[in-house]
């Protein structure tokens, strides 16, 4: 370690939610022109941490030292004044403004705007020559894609000569080629003696870029090691208390009658757009269907008029019969009574109810089961109770407690709980959307595990995930959508990250030629924006 | 895990509101030169004294339990009836016309055909907002309110039209002996003592019970109010759950419109025995205030129905023997309203932080 001062170093910092300790008694030294990764389960605390840092929260104990000096950070003013610039995970850009307005939005010289943009414009081009982050100043935020979006971010907190850079989850709504490109842009940055700090959640970006790590787990900082170092799993085992198993163990799938055709589905939505244009896939017995790609690139619809919660037209055959796609019959209740559960993409707005209690939850779609009912006119509260109970054991919800309002469970309970509701449900066909999303590592592991298990009991499975790792590890075949269609079809063993992302951002893979190539790498040096604009 | 344990949410909170309404009324009282204890003095012996006053009182907090049940149902499926007075003043008109046009046996038939027509016309009033609301976005707040004003004029027409008596009022016939129901005056009367004299308070009163009970089952025992309850909570995850969002809407209203119309039994054929024009005298607003301090739930809403009936009969005495003016009872019962339905997280919040630093104390 140089003898220079940290660039951030905080000391024994503290603070509590009402009962809930979110940061206890945390220190770390962040050394200059360094990347630092900050890596821990959702709510261990990280974006608590950084919040502090930013001034959006005050910490109940514990100081702040920037650059050796002790500093008070009451606001986010008092951040920038300090030199530390912070890039959310969602996006704080005035949508109607071009990215030039949006650079100096707050950070004008005068009261006359002119002056000020020119400035910018000035500055925004030796920026973009100097890191590689170019964007085009003139264009409107919304029409421009997420990757640049993202850099215009970027670009705000340097305008403000910021030194200490801070980014929150940043690859969650990237392609594999603009998480590469913005892995240079943090290169570059470093290079000139930036400080980076960069949250996440993912071990392999961590592994790919830090220099250095900090491990929080449940409020506490369990660990700050080289990235050189340490090893994924060591990271794992930190991140959660115990080994973790980091690869989906699954033997070869037992392929058997096709459960599920789609033909040519197309979605129109309300306002016109057209969201899925002339799907076609089948989906067997015993088989994990992935289906990768950005988010909005037509998988939630695809999902939701399976679900039977979205008009469409085109054709649905399950079990070899048609499914009604139109008709006022065509909702949740008909499909399931079909055999498809679902567990949906969004599982706080759709797939539970947050103020319901978990046994409440449990029912939930299948309130109508005869199980459930006491007679004609009373549901039968006791069995709903005694049912949760047992579900709640068979999938190590903790706490087990049915009675318990669902948002007081952590994301992987909660996921557990609307699981074992939609797998002990023994459907034919189930659809699961971003399993894994929100929750920590130690329930990611048990819920590929059933998902496994449910394959290989011959049921069929069509998995939406925006996570490729996850695509790649659970998949028996892998299809890939893009702008509402399906780009192409892939084994996973015979695929990668690399042509994957490719499929994800519009492109065929096939044949390769000379253009194809000038494309590729023309995506991996200027990273235009999302998959749409390209 | 909650802040605060259940009985402060639901018993704390409301009394602490009450009394923070009832010091500021205090002080208003003492502003304007009377004395606040002999005010409450006076309030409590006027509506609690006297089964005379506790006759007004029942009778008042049987109107309100009617209405705060109507908002409270619709409550749960977020939806917001205002509307209330309205469906309670058509509810009347459908009172009027069993009572007038059908020649009853005997009361108890008589009441089972009112509380049915009230009931239906109640819910027909509410149906056209809830129509509008589920199949074409109206906001179910504007259309339920116009519907209120449109309710008076409707009934205003029948009054000086079809339904009028011979004479000078806009009013009905008085309805016919058969169709009276018994008053507590009529059922508590022992002979040598008689309760309730003169009071208004009538078998209606258990009919709201009941239908206290009957909300109370159907919110939490059965699928409708389950699904009710989902749709309320989350519309994107009934959705999802196969739960129709057009016919819990509907359903909803329909419910909710009848309670509302159901309040006419107590007033129009139990208290006046004949249609009069503004019969519902604002019952209908207050069940908003009583659907809010009772949390929506059944039971609640009974506890608030008997608060409200006690300031409107006390509210009634002080006016009748004091020099304190009724507007200001209006104040006196607005700033109750304030305080337990608008200002609720006024005192919620400060609560809850007390009980986090014991909690934090204790461990």
């Amino acid at each position: 370690m140089s003898d220079a001062a940290p660039a951030i170093e905080l000391k024994g910092i503290s603070k509590a939610f009402g009962p809930v300790q979110a940061n206890k008694d945390i220190s770390i030294r962040v050394m200059p022109g360094t990347i630092h990764g900050i890596i821990g389960e959702n709510g261990a605390g990280k974006s608590t941490l950084m919040s502090i840092l930013y001034g959006f929260y005050k910490a109940d104990k514990g100081e702040i030292f920037i650059a050796g000096k002790k500093t008070s950070i009451p606001d986010s003013q008092a951040a920038i004044a300090a030199g530390i610039g912070m890039v959310f995970q969602h996006f704080k850009l005035v949508e109607n403004f071009t990215v030039l307005e949006n650079v100096v939005l707050g950070a004008e010289d005068s009261g006359l705007l002119r002056p000020s943009l020119a400035r910018a414009r000035r500055e925004l081009k030796s920026l973009a020559e100097e890191y590689e982050l170019n964007v085009d100043p003139d264009a409107l935020i919304e029409e421009v894609g997420v990757g640049m979006q993202q850099r215009v971010e970027i670009l705000k907190a340097l305008y403000r000569k910021a030194d200490i850079l801070i980014l929150d989850e940043p690859t969650g709504v990237l392609t594999p080629a603009e998480a590469d490109h913005l892995f240079r842009i943090l290169e570059n940055l470093k290079r000139e003696g930036k400080t980076i700090i960069l949250i996440t959640h993912k071990l392999r970006e961590i592994m790919e870029i830090t220099d250095t790590v900090s491990v929080m787990r449940r409020g506490e900082m369990t660990a700050t090691v080289k990235t050189a170092e340490t090893s994924p799993p060591q990271l794992a085992e930190l991140m959660v208390g115990r080994k973790v198993l980091l690869r989906v163990d699954k033997a070869p799938a037992q392929i058997g009658r096709k459960i599920l055709e789609v033909k040519d589905l197309n979605v129109t939505d309300s306002k016109g757009v057209h969201r899925l244009k002339g799907v076609s896939f089948d989906v067997h017995a015993g088989e994990i269907l992935g289906i990768a790609g950005v988010a909005g690139n037509g998988q939630s619809e695809l999902l939701e008029v399976l679900g039977g919660y979205e008009k469409a037209t085109g054709s649905i055959k399950m079990n070899g019969e048609e499914i009604d796609l139109t008709g006022t019959k065509s909702n949740g209740q008909s499909r399931r009574a079909r055999g498809i559960s679902h567990v949906p993409e969004d599982r706080q707005r759709e797939g539970l109810i947050m103020d319901f209690q978990a046994w409440e939850n449990t029912a939930f779609g299948y309130h109508h089961d005869a199980r459930y009912q006491k007679n004609r006119f009373l549901m039968d509260n006791a069995a709903i109770r005694k049912d949760t109970e047992e579900k709640m054991a068979r999938f190590d919800v903790r706490p087990p407690d049915p009675s318990l309002p669902a948002k007081s469970f952590s994301g992987g309970n909660q996921q557990k709980i609307v699981l074992a509701r939609e797998i002990e449900r023994n459907p034919d066909l189930l659809l699961i959307g971003q399993p894994t999303r929100g929750v920590d590592i130690g329930a990611i592991e048990f819920i590929h595990q059933q998902i496994v298990a449910l394959r290989d009991q011959g049921k069929a499975i069509l998995l939406v995930s925006v996570e490729l790792e996850e695509i790649l590890s659970l998949s028996d075949r892998i299809a890939v959508m893009f702008d509402g269609k399906i780009m192409g079809e892939r084994m996973p063993q015979d695929t990668d990250e690399k042509e994957l992302g490719l499929l994800m951002a519009g492109m065929t893979t096939e044949p390769r030629g000379p253009l194809h190539e000038a494309v590729e790498a023309q995506l991996a040096t200027a990273g235009s924006g999302t998959a749409k604009e390209v | 895990m909650d802040v605060m344990p259940k009985w402060a949410d639901v018993v704390l909170i409301p009394l602490i509101s009450i009394l923070l309404a009832a010091i500021l009324s205090a002080l208003v009282i003492l502003a304007i030169g009377e004395n606040p204890w002999a005010a409450l003095k006076l309030m409590v012996s006027g509506a609690l004294g006297s089964t005379y006053g506790w006759g007004y009182t029942l009778y008042y907090a049987t109107n309100f339990i009617f209405t705060g049940l109507a908002v409270a149902i619709a409550f749960h499926a977020r939806l917001f009836n205002i509307g209330g007075e309205g469906q309670a003043l058509i509810g009347g008109l459908g009172v009027a016309v069993i009572c007038l046009f059908i020649p009853w046996p005997h009361w108890t038939l008589a009441l089972l055909g009112s509380a049915i027509g009230a009931a239906l016309f109640g819910a027909a009033w509410a149906a056209i907002p809830a129509f509008l609301q589920a199949k074409r976005g109206s906001h179910i707040v504007i259309t339920t309110i116009m519907f209120n004003f449109i309710a008076a004029a409707v009934l205003n027409y029948f009054l000086i039209g079809a339904l009028k008596a011979p004479g000078m009022e806009p009013a009905t016939p008085r309805f016919p002996e058969a169709t009276h129901l018994p008053s507590f005056q009529d059922m508590f009367n022992f002979g040598e003592t008689t309760f309730f004299r003169g009071a208004p308070a009538n078998v209606t009163f258990f009919v709201a019970i009941a239908a206290c009970l009957f909300l109370w089952i159907l919110i939490w025992k059965t699928r409708l109010g389950y699904e009710l309850r989902s749709f309320g909570h989350s519309e994107s995850a009934a959705k999802y759950a196969g739960i129709s969002p057009t016919k819990i809407i509907m359903v909803t209203m329909l419910i909710s419109g009848g309670l509302a119309g159901m309040m006419a039994i107590n007033n129009v054929q139990g208290e006046a025995e004949r249609l009069v024009l503004n019969a519902v005298e604002g019952a209908g607003f207050i069940g908003i205030a009583v659907a809010l301090m009772g949390r929506s739930h059944p039971f609640g809403v009974l506890l608030a129905a008997l608060l409200f009936g006690f300031l409107y009969q006390g509210g009634a005495e002080l006016a009748l023997w004091t020099s304190i003016p009724r507007e200001l009872i209006i104040v006196i019962q607005a700033l109750v309203i304030l305080f337990t339905g608008a200002l609720d997280n006024m005192v919620r919040m400060p609560l809850e932080r007390l009980f986090l630093a014991m909690r934090r104390a204790k461990t």
